[in-house]
């Protein structure tokens, strides 16, 4: 194949399902289920993060998200945002697994309220369990190379560290402990969480990452639509610079033009 | 157990009574709720989809009943 015939079939595949698009999103924080719906259909993406939360009894008529967002044609991503244990990131997945009938789910297992660090000796204990009971876990975690490492050996189908703590908008922190996880990784690695605009997904992605997952980016825009859009687009820049592969950085200046033939 | 038969059971953390002898799925129906969308969670165990309409309820039970909503 030429390279450009590379560029047009790029795909990406975790745990044994092929996608096109490379940007996740979430669906927390819209104003309204047809303004998530929107945004999503704008984004481009095909997989959803979701959360598994009690039907609320006394009124279980309630609009429901998968009225809205397609499971048949959105791949449905169960999280275990909000969990703080192995145990109840465990007890919530089995429910999702009931719930969607899937295997492929989204595991987060958080530390403190304040920065909602991921707490890695519970996700580490987490993933083991979820592997054991043959589901496949893509695992939010620290940036640490290490960290990453052991996930993978435990069997995390794709490693998803964050750029910043969940929510802030920081943009990616630590460039170059991002691009060690991509480097020694031998399953897919998305950059989960931090994502405050368009060039800082760009950036996730011309680090060599398989994709991105955000939420509160697009969610907490002014006009989210459009921001989706704005992802859309930034992902694929920034998968397709990483692809052509950067220039060298120089520190002085170098012309553009022939200095030969100057008049 | 009541002296009507009816059963006492928490549902998502609610009290309820429900009558004696009501599968999973009846109770289910009662709330209002689509048994295709939801997980049930009975004492800490999932109870499969397949087996809601076999699995009676009883006095005492607690049930979890969980779907997805928008999230991060």
């Amino acid at each position: 194949m030429t390279a450009q015939q590379d560029i047009e079939a790029d795909s990406w595949t975790v745990a044994g399902r092929t996608f096109t698009s490379r940007l996740i999103v979430g669906t927390g924080k819209y104003k309204s289920l047809e303004e998530n719906a929107a945004a999503v259909e704008a984004s481009g993406a095909e997989i959803v993060t979701v959360a598994v939360r009690r039907v609320n009894i006394s009124d279980p008529n309630q609009p429901m998200l998968t009225d809205y967002i397609d499971p048949k044609k959105i791949t449905y991503l169960p999280n275990t945002a909000g969990c703080f244990t192995a145990e109840d990131a465990i007890r919530t997945l089995r429910l999702a697994r009931e719930a969607g009938g899937w295997n492929l789910v989204k595991l987060e297992v958080l530390g403190e309220a304040k920065t909602l660090y991921p707490d890695m000796r519970e996700t580490l204990r987490a993933t083991e369990t979820l592997v054991k009971e043959g589901f496949e876990p893509m695992v939010y975690c620290v940036d640490d190379p290490i960290a990453a490492k052991q996930l993978e050996e435990a069997g995390a189908v794709a490693i998803m560290p964050l750029g910043a703590p969940i929510g802030s908008g920081l943009g990616i922190q630590n460039r170059v402990t991002i691009r060690l996880i991509v480097e020694g990784a031998g399953v897919p690695v998305l950059v989960d969480a931090g994502v405050g605009t368009a060039s800082d997904a760009a950036q996730a992605m011309e680090l060599g990452c398989d994709g991105v997952l955000m939420n509160t980016a697009i969610a907490e825009a002014k006009e989210p639509v459009v921001m989706a859009r704005a992802m859309k687009a930034a992902v694929e820049a920034g998968r397709l610079a990483y692809l052509a592969g950067r220039m060298q950085k120089r520190r002085y200046a170098d012309p553009s033009s022939p200095l030969a033939g100057l008049i | 157990m009541s002296l009507d038969g009816s059963l006492g059971i928490r549902v998502n953390g609610e009290h309820k009574r429900v009558p004696g002898g009501i599968s999973i799925v009846e109770m289910l129906n009662e709330i209002g709720i689509d048994p295709a969308k939801v997980a049930v969670e009975r004492n800490l165990e999932i109870v499969p989809r397949s087996t809601l309409s076999q699995v009676c309820v009883e006095d005492g039970d607690d049930f979890e009943i969980v779907h997805f909503v928008g999230g991060g």
